[in-house]
């Protein structure tokens, strides 16, 4: 009883002390806090695939009241700005090629008298391909507002498609981005304390100093980690507040649900960044370490693109990755209310780094070697 | 005289710096290992193009009709319907994350169809806003398909009113292909990378092991050191960049329209106003880990998240345009995507290349202020 | 050779701190030095050498005064001297990842020596450092004897106009220091070289032609070594220890009462001592109590503690404030503390400590001396539990700490070389996580770092890694100390420490191993050893030399008979050309 009060009493000690050195000056105390706020609000509202004000130009050559027709549509929507109105088709290419205009609608000379007689009458789109996504997006778009338009001369199909989505209404990317970030961009920076830890007391010659009070390799383990997993939920909870208040993405799920995936997915990424600085025998191995490894783990998390759009091999490899499982975990206890069950399978993965990692830093402590 | 020294002195740091750079395994490691990582990651990992959505299809209706407007998606290379008896289990697949969608053919379908108006509804999991466009898109022209074999078959009944088609024409990049645009910005990644990732480390570890101060009571001069400190830098970005070139091409497939040379010269460019800010990083925070935190912060992620890289900057509000343009990431990622998809664009390249030498001098003016020479 | 190459007038420089206040690094200074000669800088920690020596080298611009150096105005001009002196700072910026010879070459070609001069200037340089066997080493690989002659080597690729040379033998062995300052002296003779070094060694201050002793940002005396010595005339002894006991017993004493004794260090067995100039006959009578004394002739090192008691009389002297309190005391049992058998530890191919043997009695000083790379810190880390063993038998208070129980590391205490505690935390919150971490309940804890804190004459709400040299130090003792530990690890706890902080630390750990405390400890300073009941020295991972100082010194034959530092260097170079002969044989 008394060996567990002392193991306690001395490995809160070591938590305190790991606090108190992280959280000490002002400056490394905004040095955690300010860059999560920062990144949440920059790219809130920069990391956006939604068309807001695209810009398209028009090239009106037949002049007729069903082209002013479609374009009042097209400007009613809010999702597209015109900036220009062409006066022939030599002008496109310049618009294009500047990016002045993402797309331009070209109506022919004779589009209102073939809109007059039964048959198609097509209008032409010209889009930037460049960027693929919002390509698409604008396509996809200008292809609704026609068929409004069409519906409007009275076609009628004989099939029609009623859709209704689920969790994101409106298709709104942020919705996707956000809660994601709730995950990444806290790990980005507990995963480098985490991977500084031990490194910079080696290179400090502190370490050797821990290595010879009573402290086991556990008490250390656990110092280590949780000042750096707190610091990871305080960042978590940050982007969090942010994005239900000022963002207003209504959630869906249990906060004690979204918490646990969190807890679970932050012990995990620690658990690398300790290994990562257990191995390290200076601050700069452990930082390019983390670097190798921070890209691949972004990009194979289904942060900015889906994983099932991957190579099967790839999708293989993402199942190491805790990034995954935790942007999962967050993104459907937010936004689609997952219940533990429904995410249950996420932890499996999580859980088994953490085992790997975890265990492997604490023996790395007393048996790497410089 | 005097010249010539200088020559000499410069020659000696670029030897000092190169050895260096090149005993350091994990610094060649970060300098051309983690590109070809990206490079592969990038040109085959990140993808907005769906294939084989899971579509849980719930047939409460099974006529011959029905089976013949759902038909079109199961020909579909895009959606893959997985058959399902109930909208409970249908739902529950939903939750479990193992359908992005629900096609469900209600039981009047057949009569309303008849009657001339047949509803098909179709639930999608909006979580993932692309992909469910994406399937939404696929869906509608599945179905549309169908009615034109409908329609065939039933000429007679065929509405012969006008309608407006659209005729999409999308320039740069005909197929839609996402790896297009993604690959010619990694090469705007990579050289912030190595800006980021290894000049940022290399007067903070100077300061910190104390070597300045030995280097700085010696004739060698600020500029000097600057120079010497970029040289073998751009060496690993030239080699970098002829990788990223080739796999563009002979990997990926990427057009290359516009002129090789102009867009090797802006990458060269670019690459020195990352290197410069990796430097003037290292050189105002003397702290390889505060380098390294701002580097991150400051260089890296903007340029992955704010430059144009995945994100059009046209859907972006103004104020983030404004802290997008003040990147000199951004000038570079629109060129360079111009350059690959669009060709040689001279009011773009013009204006480009003009911003990045200017942030190139600026830096390179400001790092050689950092090494100038001074412990107080 | 009359000319100045440095003169400053009222030369002030300031470093301002908003939390702490301003600090006169460098106040008002004013002094002339001469060209074509050795000058030193001497003084305790913080009396601005390093300030002003950055000066020099237009590193800092000085706040007020004027300063030229080579007749320059080097505020002004900076990069016009920084082209023609050479400057070596206390710790070197050798490139570790580059090859001796890459270093040398870079340092060459900076400097643009012509090619021509290069191959005798290198040879020269590689012959004088003894490291022309390691043209292809990495630098970061030499020892820090090693280093720093390569350090100076880098800075002498060429004759400059002036050489400066900021601590260059802090944690350095006797026989590197040695080759250090022949190098130095050699080019003074030959080429008129005009060096100004700063230095902690009164025995290199003594070599110099002129000596500037510097307290506070200010010159408090200065002259030609001679005339330095004087102001201790008449008033230097030795005394005779009496048999059976230890020097130090009667070093302690003596220098417990400052009102009569201004100094007092063990030296060959006996103590050597200074008296106060007024210091009252009687009472002086009762304190040597029938112990023999003689007059001895003063030294530097006399003259200088002198002239820093004096000004320490404004401050209560700090020897008072850490006299430790008495450890309870274990009987001495005459069972070993430490039992080390046959210990062996490679690196690779590499030996680092061959069949090793020794053991260390309760209450004993144990000295492990050695040059630079003998193997000490590898014996050392070995003994803490730092580093495993290849083969071989080790125990400290019965048990191998790399495998024992957490538990039995609680019983010793280490202090390591350089300061290894957490620098942004202040003195107090050090002392309670190592206090905790070392599982002391919440009172115990609180009185410890009470006493602590009053013993070592710490400012609890200090930040630490701000702390000047010499307190840094005692925190890190208060520390180790903090858990009354039975066996104390202290390696190298007095390199970089000026004269007066290294009395104050003796003191404490005589103390101490009077209390019961075992004490091991390494060191580069050879008068130390005297205060050690017993010392190995170790050279290439071999014990040459294992005994009581004076039996060390009697192994040693005539060399070792004056002091422990020539006897040192008598028994490693007698080892190293026996080594050399069976090598060639």
């Amino acid at each position: 009883m008394q060996a567990i009060v002392l193991y306690i009493s001395q490995t809160l000690a070591l938590i305190q002390k790991e606090l108190l050195a992280l959280l000490k000056d002002p400056s490394s105390r905004a040095l955690l806090l300010a860059p999560a706020l920062m990144q949440t609000l920059l790219f809130g509202y920069g990391a956006t695939y939604d068309l807001t004000h695209a810009p398209y130009a028009v090239l009106d050559q037949s002049r007729g009241a069903a082209s002013r027709e479609i374009t009042a549509r097209i400007d009613g929507t809010g999702v597209f700005k015109r900036v220009a109105t062409l006066q022939n088709a030599n002008q496109i290419a310049a618009r294009i090629d500047s990016g002045d205009a993402l797309l331009v609608i070209v109506f022919p000379p004779d589009f209102e008298s073939r809109l007059a007689a039964p048959g198609d009458a097509p209008m032409q789109v010209i889009l930037d391909g460049r960027n693929s996504a919002t390509a698409g997006a604008a396509a996809a778009q200008v292809g609704s507002i026609v068929a409004a338009y069409n519906q409007s001369l009275g076609v009628e199909s004989p099939i029609s498609i009623v859709r209704r989505a689920w969790f994101n209404p409106n298709y709104e990317s942020r919705w996707n981005l956000m809660p994601a970030m709730i995950a990444s961009l806290s790990m980005l920076q507990t995963l480098m304390l985490a991977a500084l830890s031990v490194a910079r007391e080696r290179e400090q010659g502190t370490f050797d100093q821990l290595l010879v009070t009573p402290l086991t390799p556990s008490q250390i383990l656990i110092g280590k980690a949780v000042p750096s997993i707190l610091i990871g939920l305080v960042q978590s909870t940050i982007i969090f507040l942010i994005i239900l208040f000022w963002f207003r993405i209504p959630m869906a799920g249990s906060v004690w649900l979204l918490y646990l995936g969190l807890v679970t997915f932050t012990i995990a990424a620690v658990g690398i960044g300790l290994s990562i600085s257990a191995i390290s025998l200076t601050m700069q191995q452990a930082m390019l370490y983390t670097f190798m490894l921070i890209m691949p783990l972004m990009l194979l998390s289904g942060l900015l693109t889906p994983v099932r759009n991957m190579p099967q091999i790839l999708q293989i490899a993402t199942y190491v990755n805790p990034l995954r499982f935790g942007i999962d975990t967050v993104r459907r206890v937010y936004l689609e209310g997952a219940t533990f069950a429904d995410v249950a399978p996420n932890f499996i993965p999580l859980l088994c780094v953490a085992a790997v990692t975890l265990p492997l830093a604490a023996w790395l402590f007393r048996h790497r070697l410089s | 005289m005097s010249r010539s020294a200088a020559r000499a002195r410069l020659v000696a740091l670029i030897r000092k710096e190169t050895r260096q750079m090149l005993r350091d395994r994990s610094n060649l490691f970060v300098g051309l290992a983690l590109p070809v990582v990206l490079i592969l990651l990038f040109g085959y990992g990140l993808s907005f193009d769906v294939t084989d959505a899971r579509v849980a299809v719930v047939m409460e209706d099974s006529s011959a009709a029905t089976v013949n407007a759902v038909a079109g998606l199961v020909g579909s290379d895009y959606l893959n319907p997985v058959w399902t008896r109930s909208m409970v289990e249908a739902e529950q697949m939903i939750r479990a994350g193992e359908a992005d969608a629900i096609l469900r053919v209600p039981a009047d379908f057949t009569r309303n169809l008849a009657a001339g108006g047949g509803q098909l509804q179709l639930i999608l999991n909006g979580v993932d806003s692309g992909t469910a466009q994406a399937i939404e898109g696929y869906a509608n022209s599945a179905i549309s398909n169908a009615l034109l074999h409908l329609s065939d078959r039933q000429a007679d009944t065929a509405a012969q009113s006008a309608s407006v088609s659209v005729v999409q024409r999308t320039w740069f990049n005909e197929a839609g292909d996402s790896t297009w645009f993604f690959v010619p910005g990694l090469i705007a990644l990579v050289m912030t990378l190595i800006g980021a990732f290894l000049t940022s480390l290399l007067i903070a570890r100077e300061w910190e092991r104390g070597t300045l101060e030995s280097l700085f009571v010696t004739p060698a001069r600020p500029t000097e050191m600057v120079l010497a400190k970029l040289a073998p830098y751009v060496v690993i970005g030239m080699i970098d960049l002829v990788m990223c070139l080739l796999a563009a091409k002979f990997l990926f497939g990427v057009p290359m329209r516009g002129s090789l040379w102009i867009i090797i010269l802006s990458s060269m460019l670019y690459l020195m106003v990352s290197l410069a800010l990796g430097l003037v990083i290292s050189g105002l925070t003397r702290n390889q880990f505060a380098a390294s935190q701002m580097a991150l912060l400051a260089s890296f992620m903007p340029a992955m998240m704010l430059s144009g890289f995945v994100f059009d900057l046209r859907n972006v509000p103004v104020a983030i345009q404004v802290v997008s343009n003040l990147l000199p990431a951004t000038h570079f990622m629109g060129l360079i995507k111009t350059l690959f998809m669009a060709g040689d664009y001279w009011p773009q390249i013009l204006r480009a290349n003009a911003t990045l030498a200017l942030y190139a001098t600026v830096l390179v003016l400001i790092a050689r202020r950092t090494l100038a020479k001074k412990l107080d | 050779m009359t000319g100045l190459t440095v003169s400053a007038d009222a030369l002030t420089k300031v470093f301002r701190d908003a939390d702490l206040g301003d600090l006169r690094a460098v106040d008002g200074l004013s002094l002339s030095i001469r060209q074509g000669e050795l000058t030193a800088l001497v003084g305790p920690d913080g009396a601005g050498k390093t300030t002003l020596m950055r000066m020099f080298a237009g590193l800092m611009t000085p706040d007020e005064g004027s300063l030229r150096v080579l007749g320059i105005d080097v505020a002004r001009h900076p990069q016009r001297v920084q082209d023609r002196i050479s400057y070596m700072p206390q710790r070197f910026g050798l490139y570790e990842d580059l090859s001796v010879q890459e270093n040398l070459d870079l340092y060459a070609d900076l400097h643009g020596v012509p090619i021509s001069e290069r191959e005798d200037r290198f040879a020269r340089m590689l012959e004088m450092t003894d490291m022309a066997r390691f043209t292809d080493r990495p630098a970061g690989k030499l020892s820090s004897g090693m280093k720093q002659k390569l350090g100076l080597a880098c800075t002498l690729v060429r004759s400059p106009d002036l050489l400066l040379l900021d601590e260059p033998s802090v944690g350095v062995d006797p026989l590197s220091r040695r080759d250090l300052w022949k190098i130095v002296q050699q080019l003074v003779d030959d080429e008129g070289l005009s060096v100004v070094v700063s230095t902690s060694y009164m025995d290199e201050a003594e070599r110099c032609a002129q000596v500037f002793v510097m307290h506070k940002g200010r010159v408090l005396a200065d002259g030609p070594p001679g005339s330095l010595r004087e102001k201790a005339g008449g008033l230097t002894f030795t005394a005779e220890t009496p048999a059976g006991t230890p020097a130090r017993d009667l070093q302690a004493r003596l220098i417990d009462r400052p009102d009569l004794v201004i100094d007092a260090v063990p030296q060959g067995g006996n103590v050597r001592f200074i008296r106060q100039p007024g210091a009252d006959e009687p009472r002086m009578g009762d304190l040597l109590d029938g112990i023999e004394t003689s007059a001895r002739p003063e030294e530097l090192e006399d003259a200088f503690m002198m002239l820093l008691r004096q000004q320490e009389d404004e401050a209560p002297a700090s020897l008072a404030a850490t006299r430790p309190a008495e450890v309870a005391t274990p009987s001495k049992d005459g069972k070993p503390v430490i039992a080390v058998r046959d210990l062996v530890r490679k690196f690779g191919d590499f030996t680092a400590v061959a069949s090793t043997s020794f053991d260390v009695g309760r209450g004993e000083i144990f000295g492990l001396l050695g040059p630079n790379g003998a193997g000490k810190t590898t014996t050392f880390r070995m003994l803490c539990g730092l580093l495993p063993a290849t083969s071989g038998h080790l125990e400290v208070a019965g048990r191998d700490l790399r495998t024992a129980r957490a538990q039995a590391r609680a019983r010793i205490g280490y202090v390591a070389q350089k300061f290894a505690l957490y620098g942004n935390l202040t003195v107090r919150e050090n002392l309670q996580f190592f206090g905790s971490a070392y599982g002391l309940g919440r009172r115990a804890l609180r009185d410890r770092i009470a006493a602590m804190i009053e013993q070592f004459d710490l400012d609890p709400e200090a930040k630490s890694g701000l702390l000047p040299g010499g307190y840094k130090q005692r925190l890190a003792m208060a520390t180790g100390l903090l858990h009354q530990p039975e066996i104390l690890f202290l390696d190298e706890p007095t390199s970089g420490i000026d004269p007066l902080a290294r009395r104050a630390f003796w003191r404490t750990i005589t103390a101490l191993a009077k209390g019961g405390v075992t004490i091991i400890i390494t060191t580069h300073f050879m008068e130390e050893a005297e205060y050690c009941d017993r010392i190995a020295i170790q050279d290439a991972g071999e014990m040459l030399a294992i005994g009581t100082p004076r039996e060390v010194r009697d192994m040693a034959g005539t060399a070792g008979a004056r002091d422990m530092n020539s006897a040192f260097i008598a028994i490693v170079e007698s080892a190293r050309a026996e080594r050399g002969r069976r090598a060639a044989a």
